[in-house]
């Protein structure tokens, strides 16, 4: 039993080292561009518009912004980092070379998965370091902090592997990113506070659940939320055991991958 | 008998922690019962495959393209979903015990399947963690099989600099390098130059010898009738043919011989019983039956002052049967 799972271990191990190589290879397609990207959000919205903005919850709106756009960071290249990899197998066939491997499909979900973790935490990481010369960041609870980011980057990744496992051509890649992961990260809190918006629009915004992992990451940090942390947790800890079942269960059926 | 194993000790692939199979009844290296699969779209690919290979046999799988060749090894290898039927590898089978059957199959496909912007080395030492080797072992592998397969100067090099040939032996490298008991390869000289196919020959049946029970597909049907000590032939997603090569050679009822002649023939005379051919002034095809006497046919050409430089084979024999078989013609 135990050799079965060392096996296993080292398969899973294998999938990760190859990620992050990967990751590590074209460095300059996959963690400049998103750092350039929030710099100029820095500048731009932090630093030109922000200046103009009353205090957030009694932060300046850069401090405000700061976790927003890391967190922002992390959920696209968790994402990206899995759909492209996974998709590029597929598209090469070389995803064939797992799957006649004896590797089982959870190690080969968990393997994609902390690859995009890894690109997603090293972005955002990356992006913390450029918010210091912006704003003064002291983080409040570095416990939440460190724990939502990594269970968000876990959900991204799973839900890129799942874009990935349906995806026929590159346009496939594209089309949840821009039409459904942009505007609900975009309408999710991380440039304002839903307590700026109308009634309504703030009860709307409930709906949609990256709002709550944007605020437990701002709570971590800054120690105020739009929402319960509590509610946060449970939101991220079932979409990532309702996304890990929906990918072991397409793998195991070979949706996308085998005829 | 070669295939009748009686008490075979069966370690499977290099994983220890599947248990020693004490066989004391025939183990088949991989045995096909009424295998069925019909796509998406409609079309039949195979309608009931029965088909059982020995331990330690190379055994060639012929057919045209779209017999259903490829659909059977993608079933057997977990790339195609099996509409019904039951596939066992070394008795475990693929539907309740797919972890153990895998282990024990090393896959060469048809098309090119590699990571192109992966470097040589890293493919193989990859596929060797895929199936649980510690790194520092796969290393030692990967250096063994590139060394054999004449790639280890390349280790360094992205894939997708390498030539066809290479690329093929790379995808033999790859499969080899978790030491399968059986290696299944779907027209692995395809596009290759004749040196280098002979080479693969040879190495193939090294490691057959060795003890690896081998499967072939190919159109090279010269190479299935050298290679191999058994041949499946496979249509319309059925077996019309599976036997050992050299009975299945036996089938053929006539044979067609080329002659070429010292001086140019003006009028060809009548060879009796002969159905002859003149294909130029130095050039003849005889159809010989089996039942005939070849040595007769010399006879009448001497009578006739007929002299023969040399004679061969109109085409391969098992490509002759083959085609007999597929047409239709028995």
């Amino acid at each position: 039993m135990f050799t079965r799972f060392r096996e296993n271990y080292i398969g899973f191990e294998t999938i990760v080292i190859k990620e992050v190589v990967r990751v590590a290879r074209i460095w300059v397609q996959t963690l400049v561009p998103p750092v350039i990207q929030m710099t100029l959000y820095f500048l731009i919205f932090g630093g030109l518009i922000g200046s103009q903005v009353r205090r957030i919850d009694g932060y300046t709106y850069m401090a405000f912004l700061a976790p927003g756009l890391i967190m922002m960071s992390v959920i696209n290249n968790s994402y990206t980092n899995v759909v492209s990899s996974f998709f590029g197998a597929k598209f090469g066939r070389h995803i064939e070379e797992l799957l006649v491997s004896p590797l089982p499909n959870y190690m080969i979900i968990s393997g994609y998965v902390v690859g995009g973790v890894v690109r997603g935490l090293a972005v955002g990481s990356m992006v913390a370091i450029v918010a210091l010369f912006f704003t003064h960041l002291h983080i409040a609870h570095p416990l939440i902090t460190i724990s939502v980011a990594v269970l968000t980057a876990i959900l991204f990744a799973l839900g890129g592997l799942i874009n990935a496992i349906f995806a026929k051509k590159f346009d496939d890649v594209t089309i949840i990113p821009t039409f459904i992961l942009t505007p609900l990260t975009y309408l999710g809190g991380v440039f304002y506070s839903i307590q700026m918006l109308p009634m309504v629009f703030s009860e709307i915004s409930k709906v949609n659940p990256i709002l709550y992992m944007v605020n437990a990451f701002r709570y971590g940090i800054l120690g105020v939320s739009d929402i319960g942390i509590g509610y946060a947790y449970v939101i991220i800890l079932l979409f990532i055991v309702a996304l890990f079942c929906f990918s072991l269960i397409l793998l195991h059926k070979g949706v996308g991958l085998r005829t | 008998m070669r295939d009748k194993y009686f008490g075979v000790l069966l370690l499977c692939s290099i994983r220890p922690q599947f248990p020693a199979v004490f066989a004391f009844s025939t183990m088949q290296a991989l045995s096909i019962r009424g295998l069925t699969k019909t796509y998406r779209n409609g079309v039949v690919a195979l309608k009931g495959i029965d088909f059982e290979v020995g331990v330690g046999e190379f055994t060639a799988l012929l057919g045209p393209n779209g017999a259903g060749k490829t659909t059977t090894i993608g079933i057997v290898t977990s790339l195609v979903n099996k509409t019904s039927g039951k596939v066992e590898v070394f008795g475990h089978d693929i539907d309740t015990q797919i972890e153990i059957a895998k282990s024990c199959i090393g896959l060469v496909p048809q098309e090119i399947n590699f990571n192109q912007f992966e470097k040589i080395f890293d493919i193989v030492v990859n596929q060797a963690g895929y199936y649980g080797i510690p790194r520092r072992l796969a290393k030692q592998r990967a250096e063994k099989y590139l060394k054999q397969l004449h790639l280890w100067e390349r280790r360094d090099d992205m894939s997708r600099t390498l030539s066809g040939g290479m690329k093929r032996r790379l995808m033999i490298a790859r499969a080899l390098v978790h030491e399968p008991k059986l290696l299944i390869l779907d027209e692995p000289t395809a596009g290759v130059d004749i040196e280098i196919r002979r080479s693969m020959w040879e190495f193939l049946r090294r490691i057959n010898q060795e003890g690896i029970t081998i499967i072939l597909t190919t159109h090279y049907l010269e190479e299935a009738e050298n290679l191999c000590r058994r041949v499946a032939i496979i249509d319309h997603g059925q077996i019309i043919e599976y036997g050992r090569t050299k009975d299945l050679l036996a089938k053929l009822h006539t044979e067609t011989f080329v002659l070429n002649l010292r001086q140019p023939l003006e009028n060809l005379p009548p060879l009796d019983g002969y159905a002859v051919t003149q294909v130029d002034d130095t050039t003849l095809e005889v159809e010989v039956s089996k039942q005939q006497n070849i040595n007769a046919l010399f006879e009448l050409l001497s009578k006739d002052k007929i002299q023969v430089l040399s004679m061969r084979n109109k085409v391969n024999r098992l490509e002759e049967l083959f085609v007999r078989l597929v047409e239709g013609k028995g």
